[in-house]
């Protein structure tokens, strides 16, 4: 029995469970952060060299159903080509069967970061632009399903990225109609989660997720999320005063427990925060009287305060006049 | 340096059982490996804790170290273990205060030799990491005890890989790990994938191969070990939370 030195103890520490990427082309760096779903690492790509993002997923998500089933969704995320998606480079599995993803290293102050340093307005800004990314892979069928603060970047322009889409769900190749009425159901066919699996994480899951109904788990599930992820950024934010209820009817509908409840898509969502940005009803929220005349004055101040000046100034010309 | 009395392939028990539920049990074989998992793991951070908490001279923290096992094993110390109330390591090491407690109380001091079954100790490798805890600065007796525990059970566990390895036909395997991720010294940088390959004559991919199936193995041994060695299914959980940073599945 040979002593193991500190060093040696401190390294087997750090390498029980580090990812062994094949061959040698990436280099693994170190463990930047950890989630319910798995391990980020930063890795240096040799060939190309440059740094890009390595997440190895949990053990439990591991084997070739899991694996051809995620190379399957990461050729779909190859092609979503938007600004506010984070790209996939490459996906497998290592050799003790763990699922990696190699994605672009995003930098920046995540969302929740962000919240607790700016007004308002630029929280709602910069949540529409997260409405836009999912709104845009909803058109391509795929659901995020772990949306999140932590899984938000925004740049230092402010430009956003939705990161983490290694439990999304991309629709089947062979996709039914969708009933009347209600948004295309992205995992209605290609059902290969198992039914009473959950992913996501507590907080910002839909309840048709926590509790594994993967056949109900649609864009709406996502609405659900950004209800979430809405409510914990405002409440995040550095100032103290009320919020506007407005806002509270917006996130409530959007994390209703039943899916029909919720807004039917992130368009609908996006709409009604921009309306409220622009200083219109909202149509979750029945307003006051009291209230309405407020928001008016409140997107109307200046136009006001000039009319009132000049119908001050014309009634002293008549008065002054008359005298 | 000496070994324990019996080598590191008989020291764990064959069964998945909690080492610490064979140590309070009624079979008396299941009983005395269990003490000696025990001892081996924790003899080490006992004498150290002595040493550095008590200020105990070599000599009394040697005979101590001795005493406080072979009463352990005598008196069905560890029958009184609750997990609910602590992680086993705090309880033992509250059971070697309460003896020290007792042993100054009544103003009794243990002859050396006392009677108890000595096993082989490297009381002279204890005192080396002593005197390197030293040159660190002051260090917490608490932390202390946590460090050796954990360089224990990596010991150990490399040991039983090496043993497993070379039964089997995975002894290439072990030796990339062994160069790797034990050999280098401190300061010393550690060999890349392609030189591990040029040193063994094997593809770079094989390389990782290995290393990726060795460490593997010697976590999934280190974890086996902390099963045995835990009093619960939370401790569990929370002392490989611990050491590796990640749920155990």
């Amino acid at each position: 029995m040979r002593r193991l030195p500190d060093a040696t103890v401190a390294h087997l520490r750090r390498v029980a469970d580090w990812p062994e990427l094949p061959g040698d082309r990436y280099e693994v760096l170190e463990a930047i952060g950890q989630g319910g779903m798995g391990t980020v690492y930063r890795a240096r790509d040799r060939v190309l060299d440059r740094e890009v993002a390595l997440k190895v997923l949990r053990p439990e998500v591991a084997g070739p159903e899991w694996t051809s089933r995620l190379e399957r969704e990461a050729r779909v995320l190859a092609r979503l080509e938007h600004p506010g998606i984070v790209p996939v480079h490459d996906v497998g599995a290592l050799a003790d069967g763990r699922i990696y993803y190699l994605m672009k290293l995003i930098r920046g102050q995540r969302l929740d970061e962000f919240a607790r340093t700016v007004t308002l307005s630029e929280i709602l800004r910069a949540f529409l632009r997260i409405c836009e990314a999912v709104g845009f892979a909803h058109a391509h069928g795929v659901v995020h399903r772990d949306l999140k603060p932590s899984n938000i970047m925004l740049g230092a322009f402010g430009e956003v990225m939705v990161l983490d889409w290694g439990i999304a769900r991309v629709a089947g190749a062979v996709e039914a109609e969708p009933p009347s009425g209600t948004p295309a159901r992205a995992a209605a066919e290609g059902e290969d989660t198992a039914p009473g699996t959950v992913l996501g994480t507590p907080g910002f899951m839909a309840p048709e997720q926590a509790t594994g109904a993967v056949h109900l788990v649609d864009e709406r599930t996502d609405v659900f999320a950004l209800g979430a992820i809405l409510r914990s950024v405002v409440n995040a934010r550095p100032e103290d005063n009320p919020i506007p209820r407005p806002l509270v009817a917006i996130w409530d509908r959007a994390m209703a427990q039943d899916p029909a409840a919720r807004y039917a898509s992130v368009g609908d969502l996006s709409a009604e925060v921009t309306r409220f940005l622009d200083g219109l009803p909202v149509h979750s929220y029945r307003e006051p009287a009291l209230e309405r005349v407020a928001r008016l004055y409140g997107k109307y101040q200046t136009a006001i305060l000039l009319v009132l000046a000049y119908l001050t100034m014309r009634l002293l010309f008549l008065v002054l006049r008359g005298l | 340096m000496s070994s324990p009395p019996h080598g590191p392939q008989r020291v764990f028990p064959t069964t998945r059982i909690s080492v610490v539920e064979a140590a309070a049990g009624s079979d008396p074989e299941a009983r005395r490996r269990a003490f000696d998992t025990l001892v081996a793991v924790y003899w080490r951070p006992a004498y150290l804790h002595l040493r550095l908490k008590w200020n105990l001279g070599r000599e009394e923290a040697e005979d101590l170290t001795q005493e406080f096992f072979a009463r352990a094993m005598d008196r069905g110390f560890f029958e009184k273990y609750d997990p609910e109330r602590a992680r086993f390591r705090t309880f033992l090491r509250g059971c070697l205060d309460h003896l020290i407690a007792n042993v100054r109380r009544d103003e009794r001091r243990l002859k050396r030799g006392g009677g108890a079954t000595h096993v082989s100790l490297d009381f002279a490798g204890a005192e080396e990491d002593l005197a390197l805890a030293a040159a660190r600065g002051s260090e917490d007796p608490e932390a202390l005890f946590h460090r050796e525990w954990i360089r224990s059970l990596f010991t150990l566990a490399v040991d039983a890989l090496r043993a497993e390895c070379l039964e089997s036909d995975n002894r290439i395997r072990f030796e990339v790990f062994a160069r790797s991720d034990l050999d280098p010294v401190e300061g010393q940088a550690r060999p890349s994938y392609r030189e591990l390959a040029a040193e063994f004559s094997l593809p770079v991919t094989q390389v990782t191969n290995h290393l990726a199936w060795a460490r593997r193995e010697f976590r999934r041994v280190v974890l086996e070990r902390l099963r045995e060695l835990s009093g619960s299914d939370a401790e569990y959980r929370a002392e490989a939370r611990e050491l590796f940073g990640m749920d155990p599945p």
